[in-house]
């Protein structure tokens, strides 16, 4: 096994015949063990590949899989021949499965990416072209398949081999191989094809069993990531990690980041091993020759210094049902730290087919955009190209713990010498977003008794368990504080709706959801109120008939006024003015609180 | 470093990672060859440490006893914290893998499993699964999520890019960890036999009883083994490739009495090494698969 492991991926789009290749490619190369071949046999009789082998049955594991004859998930699967260790990760070509293929693409030194010959280049293929490359992958075969199913033309090869070269030129890579294959067939699969004389390159396992994957790129210098702080007793304070890049040895003199302390380095172990030096790749554990603060996620560096900032410029491959939008917050790991994140700005997404760059202020799942990401404490990071372990990147949702998105630091670094705190503005779109919901006022009108309080206190409820950041406005908190100053007579009744409305407004820009409860029974400073929320003014009329608030009069109220001991009382001695255009109108006539919040809830739809 | 090394890198910064980020970690300790590499590789990962969470080994009671020996003696010369369960409730209802068949190990394996784990509350458990020993495990995340019934959803696994372990969990879900994912047998093997990890001798082939059942040859460990009509106990040489519960293991015959003459098999194997255990094809070519999704390991 003289050129060491090679850990490759087959990708491409639907039915492009992924699985079938690499089935083939085991099979013909007796890689599979008896009982594998023989299931292998079994399985495929009862397929729909008409009773012939079906090579794919190999790869395709799942239940569902095997049902719906497509892959899902990636498969892994190990074999060696006499040159060569092979791991290969067989990823799904269809799009919803897109970030599993990214999985295994993070994995891989080279990509196997398969073109259907009747085809040609598909989105499908491109997607997958620019998440091998954005994920780190350098190599590329390029195999167009089904070359059988076109009489193994020249002619057509040559076509797609053009349109190949060019989709590739978009990316950075070290070496490109386009090879014409039949994955049912076999040809140029183990052995020269003789269907294709006048292709005169390698057979697909020999150029994998050939190929040299050693890096050119000169790699920084040392870094140990701190896993976790090793302490089986008060003598001793190991800090625990692998070398990133570069190597370590006792007595060199190390630099701890973000922090910037110093120390010398006392011992070293390669596991359970004291050594005198430490290479990349190992598992290590290093003592200093003086107590310093280190903890996880700190980073140890030696004649190597990335970057510190709270702010950094990444690629991103969004994978989350939901859509990201500016100002969402995430966890962010990146080697060992994991840090509070804000997305601030999406700056462009691009466009797969075009491959061009689009603004946009939301990404779907899928999608690859540049974006502006702000983290809660300094993060130690480097770009991508420069440094694979503090170069990528995963967000973890915050409520849903799922790994959003992946990504990669940008690689030129000049670009984000634009990224400043200067240049981003705290918009309530983004609070909005931060708090992930819409901000609204729910204005509550209606006679005294009428079930606006109840109503309000109802519906913060269920919103508040619904994740929602809200706030009620009514009589108690409003006219005990705020407007102190003002009586009952009619301007000053105007000033504290007035008041009311802006408050409301305030807390609506910072992201808050409002729910007022005042009697408010004039158009006139409804309309006023309306004016100053704008289309985050949402009217309710709670209409319970005059009879009913009076039966309830909680506080006594109705039968004061009709003894003429208050005057103006609305609905008595006053009059109401039903709105003429209410978001809703709900009747709380011998109903539950909650029963009227509910049917709120289901109107307000997509504003929550 | 050599492919060797590599694989153990990778293995104990999952570990590390493990120890560092999930509440409860616990090992899954099944006294089997990749048990033993698991245990020597946290030794390794936590040095100068001792390991920092307990092992965990589920009895099913039908173990070889050489097995339970062995998991005695390792325990006590490595001192290590080892917590043994057993479904007591399936014990004393005499569930067995003679009258029982496949509701014995869901009953003493999978949901005693889940029972050890609910009761202890652990939230991280490793397990030597190995991708190259069957088509769902090829399909498996190193950190493979649960949900808090202990059920893997095979059709929603979280990506896991590059080393970057998405280790987040709500109360009462799970993961299980496989530091082990990226080795092969042949790996096994040749760790074993470069680090010189003691091992259940059960692997190295010596003459003893056995039936042959079902195309399989089955040792007699113990008397509660009921012979059916027509079969007789023979004494063949014979060695086993993995270890269970000794009425469902099927032994092989050979003459490999040495490590490099087991390396020497399995290099030159024709069958793949889970043919020998009747748990694994019991129920159809995606039963495993149905097992893992059951809380299974």
């Amino acid at each position: 096994m003289e050129n060491g492991l090679l850990k490759f991926i087959s990708c491409g789009s639907v039915d492009d015949g992924k699985s079938t290749l690499i089935g083939h490619m085991l099979y013909d190369a007796k890689l599979l063990f008896a009982d594998q071949e023989r299931a292998l046999e079994l399985d495929s009789k009862l397929g729909s590949n008409a009773g012939g082998m079906d090579y794919s049955l190999l790869l395709d594991g799942l239940m569902a899989e095997r049902e719906q004859g497509i892959t899902i998930d990636v498969a892994y699967r190990y074999f060696s021949t006499e040159k060569r260790s092979f791991i290969v990760a067989d990823t799904p070509g269809h799009e919803e499965y897109t970030r599993n293929m990214a999985v295994g693409a993070s994995f891989a030194d080279l990509s196997v990416i398969l073109v259907d010959a009747c085809h040609g280049v598909l989105p499908q293929t491109r997607r997958h072209a620019r998440i091998c490359a954005m994920m780190g992958v350098r190599h590329f075969v390029l195999a167009v398949n089904k070359m059988d199913l076109i009489q193994y033309d020249f002619r057509q090869f040559q076509k797609i081999s053009k349109s190949i070269r060019v989709l590739m030129s978009d990316f950075d890579y070290d070496t490109l191989y386009v090879i014409p294959v039949s994955a049912t067939e076999g040809e140029n699969i183990t052995s020269q094809s003789e269907k294709m004389p006048w292709f005169h390159g390698e057979p697909l396992l020999t150029y994998l069993e050939n190929i040299d994957i050693r890096t050119q790129a000169e790699t920084p210098g040392a870094l140990l990531p701190v896993q976790r702080v090793c302490r089986p007793d008060h003598t001793f304070r190991g800090y625990a990690g692998q070398v990133a890049h570069g190597n370590f040895h006792v007595g060199d003199e190390i630099n701890v980041l973000p922090g910037g302390s110093r120390a010398v380095i006392a011992e070293l172990y390669r596991a359970d091993q004291k050594v005198e030096e430490v290479h990349e790749g190992e598992p290590v554990t290093m003592t200093l020759d003086r107590e310093i603060d280190i903890s996880r996620s700190d980073m140890i560096v030696r004649d190597y210094m990335p970057r510190i900032s709270f702010l950094i410029g990444a690629n991103l491959l969004w994978m989350d049902d939901e859509p990201l939008v500016e100002g969402k917050n995430f966890l962010l790991k990146l080697s060992t730290a994991t840090v509070p994140a804000t997305v601030m700005r999406i700056r462009y997404k691009i466009d797969i087919q075009s491959g061009a760059e689009v603004s946009t202020d939301k990404l779907v799942k899928n999608e690859f955009a540049f974006c502006e990401i702000s983290t809660g404490v300094p993060l130690v990071f480097d770009s991508f190209g420069v440094s694979h372990e503090l170069g990528g990147l995963i967000l973890i949702d915050r409520v849903t713990n799922s790994t959003a998105a992946c990504g990669t630091v940008e690689q030129d670094l000049g670009r984000d010498k634009n990224l400043t705190w200067q240049q981003l503005d705290i918009t309530p779109k983004l609070r909005e977003n931060q708090m992930g919901q819409k901000a609204f006022t729910l204005w509550m009108t209606g006679l005294s008794g009428s079930g606006k309080s109840a109503l309000a206190n109802a519906l913060e409820k269920r919103l508040f368990a619904m994740g929602k950041h809200t706030m009620v406005l009514d009589g108690d908190n409003i006219r005990m504080g705020l407007c102190s100053d003002l009586g009952f007579g009619s301007t000053d009744r105007i000033e504290n709706i007035r008041r009311v409305a802006e408050v409301a407004k305030l807390l609506n820009d910072a992201g808050v959801i409002v729910l007022t409860s005042f009697i408010s029974p004039h158009r006139q400073e409804r309309r006023n109120a309306g004016r100053i929320l704008g289309n985050k003014y949402l009217e309710i009329y709670v209409n319970t008939p005059l009879e009913e608030c009076e039966r309830r009069d909680v506080k006594g109220l109705y039968k004061a006024a009709r003894e003429g001991k208050i005057r103006n009382f609305t609905g008595i001695s006053s009059p109401y003015e039903e709105p003429e255009h209410p978001f809703m109108t709900i009747d709380t006539t011998g109903r539950e609180s909650d029963d009227c919040a509910l049917e709120v809830l289901r109107r307000l739809g997509e504003w929550l | 470093m050599d492919h060797l090394d590599t694989l153990e890198a990778e293995a104990i910064y999952i570990m590390r990672e493990v120890a560092a980020e999930c509440e409860k970690p616990v090992m899954l300790y099944s006294i089997g060859k990749d048990s033993s590499v698991m245990l020597r590789l946290a030794q390794k990962a936590f040095y100068p440490e001792k390991l920092p969470f307990p092992l965990l080994h589920v009895n099913t009671t039908w173990k070889f006893k050489e097995m339970i020996s062995f998991r005695d003696r390792t325990a006590k010369e490595l001192g290590l914290d080892l917590i043994e369960y057993i479904n007591q409730d399936g014990l004393a209802r005499g569930i067995n893998p003679f009258d029982n068949g496949a509701e014995y190990t869901d009953i003493m394996k999978t949901q005693a499993l889940k029972d050890a784990l609910d009761k202890y509350g652990f939230t991280a458990a490793f397990g030597g699964g190995r991708r190259d020993e069957e088509k769902s495990r090829a399909k498996e995340r190193i950190f493979s999520f649960r949900s808090a019934s202990h059920a893997w959803d095979p059709k929603n696994q979280r990506p896991e890019m590059w080393k970057l372990y998405n280790t987040h969990l709500h109360k009462g879900e799970s993961v299980r960890v496989f530091p082990l994912s990226n080795w092969t047998e042949k790996d096994i093997w040749q760790y074993i036999k470069r680090e010189n990890i003691p091992i259940v001798s059960l692997y190295f082939a010596a003459p003893r009883p056995v039936v042959e059942r079902d195309g399989n040859l089955i040792m007699v460990d113990d008397d509660r083994m009921v012979l059916r009509p027509g079969e007789k106990v023979e004494t063949k040489m014979v060695r086993f490739r993995t270890l269970g519960c000794y009425p469902l293991t099927g032994a092989m015959e050979s003459t490999a009495t040495t490590l490099d003459e087991i390396v020497e098999e399995t290099l030159g194997a024709v069958t793949s090494e889970r043919t020998s255990r009747v748990i694994d094809t019991d129920g159809g070519s995606a039963s495993m698969e149905k097992r893992k999704r059951e809380g299974y390991f």
